[in-house]
């Protein structure tokens, strides 16, 4: 028997709303702070949060996201962000110089099926806008990308990555996380590490995960 | 409310299958039993056994039923054709359209529907074996199936069938007491706060046995709510 975090179900009460406040994942009602999701309580500076253990990608300003193009329009891209909203990614967001659209063809930059790491610019309602104006952002190549729980993602990560740089250095991959689940891999031994993160993402809620995966990638 | 029988129903205070007037047939929950779903669950009440998945929020198309303030909830609940003795012919029929209407208006008040506009989240729910009280077994299977995918809840909904056989109330009908029941109401609600949100009736009662059975439906439904908090939580404590 593992250890497990405890595990909050929905409609469960997790605090009183005197002394704690009701932060992502809760609501209150008649003074009490109340569970939105099955998951993790977190308590954080008089704060109470639910991280859910499953669940769709909601986009939200500043995210950094792994996206398939799945159509060109005249001045952008269709992007699937794997979230219940298509995202939009404008010309000018992506492309420095001027481009006449009459003569120019922009699926020459990014065509259906490539893959791009962006970063979330504005969320209205459905309406969500990418930008490629970040450091990070460029057009993945020559990986595989594989599905993950977003709401597990800074699991996946661990304390400021020391989960994902053990998985990158055990395995020889570059490896990037989108915030939206997605994962992107690339390198040596893929297999060995899309393994290893599909074990994280089912096992999130274990304590003393880090240990585990290392004596896993040390044999 | 049924045929009429000459047989005993209730024979020394007992029924047929040998169980209390409030008692339970023996149930069983099971969470994530389908991959490829957000969420699923399945779950048996005696010898009725639902199975449901959920979809979504996904994106809603046909884009005229999309709201722009909120998600929508659709729901099917569907009777395999092997489920019952004579085989049911398939596809929607007057009865299964209006179990899943009343299964959306069960479920809607539990969610948070409005964090996700433009989206729709399907729940389907198949009877794949029936001996009475159906919709509220798809009620049960379709609560844990959305709590699994991570659609928000104000709470678990908890479902559950009442009834009166021979003068005596009774709860949660089998497929034989269903037919010569002289009354039997369908019931779901959500337990933190005790709201009802599915209550239906098919024959006569009086004021006074209403409430006697909604008094043995509340106490039973505490049950089956543990009952469903554990399965949630068997998921993940392996």
């Amino acid at each position: 028997m593992k250890k497990v975090r405890k595990i909050i179900l929905p409609g469960e009460i997790v605090g009183n709303a005197k002394d704690k406040r009701s932060s992502y994942g809760t609501f209150v009602e008649e003074g009490n702070i109340v569970s939105k999701f099955l998951g993790i309580l977190r308590e954080s500076g008089g704060y109470l949060s639910v991280i859910p253990l499953s669940g769709v990608y909601i986009p939200r300003k500043q995210d950094k996201v792994i996206g398939f193009i799945t159509d060109v329009e005249r001045m952008g891209w269709i992007v699937d962000i794997n979230s219940p909203w298509q995202a939009f990614l404008s010309l000018s967001e992506a492309v420095d110089e001027f481009i006449d659209l009459k003569r120019f063809d922009i699926s020459k930059f990014y065509d259906v099926g490539d893959i791009v790491y962006a970063q979330v610019s504005d969320v209205k309602r459905g309406d969500v806008q990418l930008t490629m104006r970040t450091p990070m952002a460029r057009k993945l190549k020559d990986g595989v990308t594989i599905k993950i729980t977003p709401s597990k993602v800074p699991r996946l990560i661990g304390k400021e990555g020391s989960m994902i740089n053990i998985v990158k250095e055990k395995t020889g991959t570059t490896i990037r996380v989108g915030q939206n689940g997605v994962v992107w891999i690339s390198g040596e031994k893929v297999e060995k590490a899309i393994k290893v993160i599909k074990m994280i993402d089912e096992k999130a809620h274990i304590i003393g995960l880090t240990d585990e995966i290392s004596k896993l990638l040390s044999d | 409310m049924g045929m009429k029988t000459e047989e005993k129903m209730i024979i020394k205070g007992r029924r047929l299958d040998g169980r209390e007037p409030d008692e339970l047939r023996e149930i069983e929950m099971k969470v994530g039993v389908i991959p490829n779903a957000n969420g699923s669950a399945q779950v048996s009440f005696g010898n009725t056994v639902a199975i449901a998945g959920v979809y979504g929020p996904r994106l809603l198309h046909p884009k005229h039923l999309q709201r722009a303030d909120t998600a929508i909830l659709q729901c099917r609940y569907n009777m395999a054709p092997f489920s019952v003795d004579e085989r049911a012919s398939p596809g929607p029929s007057r009865r299964s359209i209006e179990i899943s209407k009343v299964t959306r208006l069960a479920l809607e008040p539990a969610l948070f529907l409005e964090e996700y506009p433009e989206t729709v989240v399907d729940v389907y729910i198949e009877i794949l074996q029936a001996d009475g009280s159906t919709r509220v077994t798809g009620i049960n299977a379709a609560s844990l199936a959305l709590a699994d995918a991570g659609v928000p809840m104000r709470d678990l909904v908890v479902a559950l069938s009442g009834g009166k056989i021979d003068e005596t109330p009774i709860i949660d009908l089998n497929g034989k007491e269903d037919n010569y029941s002289v009354a039997d109401i369908p019931f779901a609600f959500m337990p933190r706060k005790k709201e009802i949100t599915l209550l239906q009736m098919d024959g006569l009662l009086t004021p006074d046995e209403i409430k006697s059975i909604f008094k043995n439906l509340l106490k039973a439904g505490q049950t089956i709510y543990e009952m469903q908090k554990q399965a949630l939580r068997k998921k993940y404590e392996e």
